[in-house]
């Protein structure tokens, strides 16, 4: 089996639709990936609560709703990218452009346009440093990640997890300013948290992964180094959670709910790393994938809550020049 | 006597429909960049809307 991306390959699998566009108002919002988009738009969101405030409330939800068209835009234009991908899993299949209700061309020009708008507007809204982050975010995503990384190396979901993690550190510009310590912690944290919820997930779905000829780390390492570096990564996740209340970001419900959280997502790495067999590993690894969906949105929501009732941050421990 | 000229595209009802149906979406999302950026005009210059010669 090769992993190779054969560009001459690239979109054959994808029905040719001749003759005017079927497309419904509803294949345009599916290429938003809107599950995607909720949660971009909740952990810009805590980064724009989180974010010491200078910015109209009536201009921070335009800069949100940028945010979210953005994150939007990218996944239209992963979707134009990975359609003869998307056209060989079973995950995938129904989406718009493989299954032949829209042309790549559209899904594409779709994509473009709420990039270019979203990026514009957001300048517009708030400022061009949370612009120019947004820019770069997209780029990541649809140029980093979707068309270099992610057919060419297992770590694919490692670097280009760095798009999915900055949405905090956007929102927190757009509100302030500037970036931070902060929120690159914040970044930091969905960044160390990717991997071993995607690997969670790949565990699950290789034979998917490897049909359609994507390096994911189970199919080119196997399953067994897939369970090791998951758990890895869980040893430096639930550390890494915890740190906000160290810094001056997180106050004691943080302290207590990150510690027993990341206590949690380390057990259920241990239990993926021990059951490799039949369905006790299946039911191992589909635990991981739900758990960490509960702990990041867990982690982001309370330092949302101890922002909006006010409770205090624990001192932080950093050196005062930071 | 000249051929009859071809009757091109054709849209089936399904189409049409969903043409149709595509053109309010992007009448709406329009009309609502328009809204947001008449807001963001009036948050941006604030009281200074009346700060000016008469």
């Amino acid at each position: 089996m090769t992993f190779a991306h054969d560009d001459t390959a690239a979109h054959t699998a994808v029905p040719a639709m001749p003759g005017p566009s079927l497309a419904g108002v509803e294949d345009y919002i599916a290429l938003l990936k809107p599950r995607v988009m909720s949660l971009v738009v909740f952990s810009a969101l805590v980064g724009m609560v989180a974010a010491p405030s200078g910015l109209h409330p009536v201009l921070a939800a335009i800069a949100l709703l940028c945010i979210a068209v953005g994150a939007g835009a990218s996944g239209a234009l992963n979707m134009w990218w990975d359609a003869d991908i998307d056209a060989v899993m079973t995950r995938t299949a129904n989406r718009p452009v493989p299954a032949g209700r829209m042309t790549p061309g559209e899904a594409c020009a779709f994509g473009v346009v709420l990039s270019v708008g979203s990026v514009l507007m957001l300048g517009l809204a708030s400022n061009w440093l949370a612009a120019g982050l947004l820019a770069f975010t997209i780029f990541f995503y649809v140029v980093i990640y979707t068309m270099w990384l992610k057919r060419w190396t297992p770590q694919n979901i490692v670097i280009g997890g760095l798009a999915g993690a900055m949405p905090p550190m956007v929102g927190w510009a757009a509100v302030s300013g500037e970036v931070s310590l902060h929120s690159a912690l914040l970044v930091a944290i969905i960044f160390m948290w990717t991997p071993p919820h995607f690997w969670a997930l790949a565990l699950i779905k290789s034979d998917d992964y490897a049909r359609a000829g994507v390096p994911m780390l189970p199919c080119v390492a196997g399953p067994d180094e897939t369970r090791r570096q998951i758990l890895l990564y869980a040893l430096a996740l639930a550390p890494l959670g915890v740190a906000p209340a160290l810094v001056g970001l997180g106050g004691w419900l943080y302290l207590a709910l990150s510690s027993v959280l990341g206590l949690g997502f380390v057990l259920r790495a241990v239990a993926v790393y021990r059951r490799r067999e039949g369905e006790a590993a299946r039911k191992a690894a589909g635990g991981l994938f739900g758990f960490s969906l509960i702990y990041l949105f867990a982690l982001l929501a309370v330092v949302l809550v101890e922002k909006l009732a006010g409770l205090p941050p624990l001192p932080s421990l950093l050196p005062g020049w930071m | 006597m000249a051929d009859k000229p071809e009757p091109g595209v054709v849209l089936t009802e399904e189409q049409k429909r969903q043409r149709g149906r595509r053109n309010v979406a992007l009448a709406v999302t329009l009309g609502v960049l328009v809204v947001l950026f008449w807001v963001m005009t009036i948050v941006h210059l604030g009281g200074n809307v009346l700060n000016r010669p008469m």
